[in-house]
């Protein structure tokens, strides 16, 4: 599925708070919240040439509302890489540029099936909307939190919250999720996380004969397509991939 | 006050002055939904080589100072993809099209040349002088004045008469005027300045270099008093050479100083990265710019800044 038509918009900064090993925005973004999918992103830059954090970075929405002040979307980010470092150093009311939101976003089954969702770090964020979606159409949703440490696990107490049963793993992922899969009989996979990540996934959907859906984390310059700095072009023809393919 | 943003630079009839730049606004599809590309001058498109290509290898972008860096070699799907998907695409929409075109040898530039000229809805050609020449060790093609005639007379010879033909020359030479005079000589009808200069960054983390191909194009703000200068330089030493400046022009403030420095049009390229509709923006400043000092016609800047200082005519 495409994301309805982004726009440009200036946002502003509610909050930054921490949590665990990551930093959670919310930002103030009029127009965003009612055009979000679950699997889309946004594109954040600072305006002004002196900036060191020059180029935008792409991050999934984890959480978006609407209500009375123009709705908000929420963004968790590491903090300690090049591309989000000087996000992690906002400050309530700053303004930021926003772009979105982009790219190809999740599938959702007509019927009421039972899903597994796979999240890799800060990439369980993303997948808490797309879980309340399922859950409200009648699926069956099982949560996975992998990290390669306990310290970089996320989102436990709101998966906790959607899904029927979490999982939290730190250790092999493919022998996690096929006891899963097969124990509560899975008929869709879905994932968010770093190549690796979405590679076990895709395979494991594959020996256990489930349909996948994956979306990528990778850094994405410009997220709109025209700077071709992304691998396999994750900002239009993703981020979400069928998982097929990943293999 | 209305304002004349209309000019003919090079021999390409411009609805206003301000273009887009090669390899920073897609094949066209993907700014769409931000800009209606038929409001900027015109619509520059990635640089197209023979063969589909996968480009360099990953990262190809990294960020810097105001600025960032990218590689060489943009992913594309070669001359049939340009002809078959995307000029069509922007020819439906009337976009005034300049196509870029970038070879590892002169055969191919002129092979380009010819694939391209039976076509119409291509308004202009633009030279890539950053490719690399594999007829002579590697060296990209802009780094002396020799090649970067050769370069452009293989794309002049097979392109259509009355087509105009730009070259993009690189920064990284002793002495730019010299380039820029041998590729008018071998029958460029203007220059576009500047190719972003060779950068560099390490990555603090896997303490090697930021981009897969070690050094790319700096681009951005960081850039553009380097293309004032050489904007500045080849208008004074060849007055009649028509330029079109791109670096780091994110606001109508900095289309007008190209523009007072010699340039008869801008490209905006890397304020798209984070701005989508930004030539569209610059178009509206710049128009804004010359209204308020009373300035009817776009072309009555060009050049302004030498007038002062009675350089040039």
């Amino acid at each position: 599925m495409i994301a309805t038509a982004p726009i440009e918009v200036t946002g502003e900064v509610v909050g930054l708070r921490h949590s665990g090993a990551y930093h959670q925005l919310t930002l103030l973004a009029p127009g965003v919240p009612e055009r979000f999918r679950p699997g889309s992103f946004v594109t954040l830059s600072r305006r002004g040439e002196l900036s060191t954090s020059w180029l935008p970075s792409s991050l999934p929405i984890s959480r978006s509302r609407t209500n009375a002040y123009g709705g908000t979307v929420e963004l968790v980010f590491d903090g300690t890489d090049a591309g989000t470092r000087w996000l992690s150093r906002v400050g309530a009311g700053d303004r930021l540029a926003v772009v979105g939101p982009l790219g190809r976003t999740f599938t959702l089954p007509r019927e009421p099936v039972v899903c597994t969702l796979v999240g890799s770090g800060e990439g369980s964020a993303s997948l808490i909307p797309l879980a309340e979606l399922l859950r409200d159409r009648g699926c069956t949703v099982h949560m996975v939190l992998t990290a390669a440490s306990e310290q970089r696990l996320f989102g436990a107490l709101e998966a906790k919250r959607v899904a029927r049963t979490v999982l939290l793993s730190t250790g092999d992922l493919a022998e996690v999720l096929s006891g899963l899969v097969a124990r509560t009989r899975t008929d869709v996979l879905y994932a968010c996380g770093p190549m690796a990540t979405l590679r076990t996934v895709a395979r494991v959907a594959d020996d256990e004969g489930v349909w996948s859906q994956t979306a990528l984390l990778t850094p994405m310059p410009c997220g709109t397509g025209i700077c071709h700095g992304c691998v396999l072009r994750a900002c239009v023809d993703g981020p979400v991939f069928r998982g097929n393919p990943l293999r | 006050m209305t304002v004349d943003l209309s000019t003919s630079t090079a021999g390409l009839v411009l609805k206003n002055p301000v273009l887009t730049a090669s390899g920073c606004a897609g094949t066209g599809p993907e700014l769409a939904p931000f800009l209606d590309l038929t409001e900027v001058g015109a619509f520059v498109t990635p640089s197209i080589s023979l063969d589909p290509r996968e480009g360099d290898p990953a990262p190809r972008v990294a960020g810097a100072v105001s600025g960032l860096l990218h590689s060489w070699e943009t992913p594309g799907s070669g001359i049939s993809g340009f002809l078959s998907t995307e000029l069509p695409w922007l020819a439906r929409r009337g976009v005034v099209t300049v196509a870029s075109v970038t070879g590892s040898s002169l055969q191919q530039y002129g092979e380009l040349a010819r694939r391209l000229s039976a076509t119409p809805g291509v308004s202009g050609v633009e030279v890539d002088l950053a490719a690399r020449n594999i007829e002579s060790g590697g060296r990209m093609f802009g780094a002396d004045p020799y090649h970067a005639a050769k370069a452009t007379a293989a794309v002049r010879r097979d392109t259509t008469a009355g087509r105009p033909v730009l070259a993009k020359l690189i920064p990284d030479v002793h002495h730019l005027v010299d380039v820029a005079r041998a590729v008018v000589d071998a029958g460029a009808d203007g220059v576009v300045l500047i190719d972003g200069p060779r950068g560099m960054a390490i990555d603090p983390v896997t303490l090697r270099p930021s981009l897969g191909t070690g050094t790319g194009r700096l681009c951005g703000p960081a850039v553009r008093p380097l293309v004032v200068r050489c904007v500045w330089e080849v208008r004074q030493a060849l007055p009649a050479v028509p330029i079109v400046a791109v670096g780091g022009i994110h606001s109508g403030a900095h289309a007008f100083e190209m523009l007072l420095a010699g340039a008869d049009a801008v490209q905006v390229g890397s304020a798209t990265l984070s701005e989508p509709s930004a030539p569209a923006r610059v178009v509206r400043e710049l128009a804004e710019e010359l209204r308020r000092r009373g300035i009817d016609r776009v072309g009555d800047v060009v050049g302004r800044a030498h007038d002062l200082e009675g350089a040039t005519p």
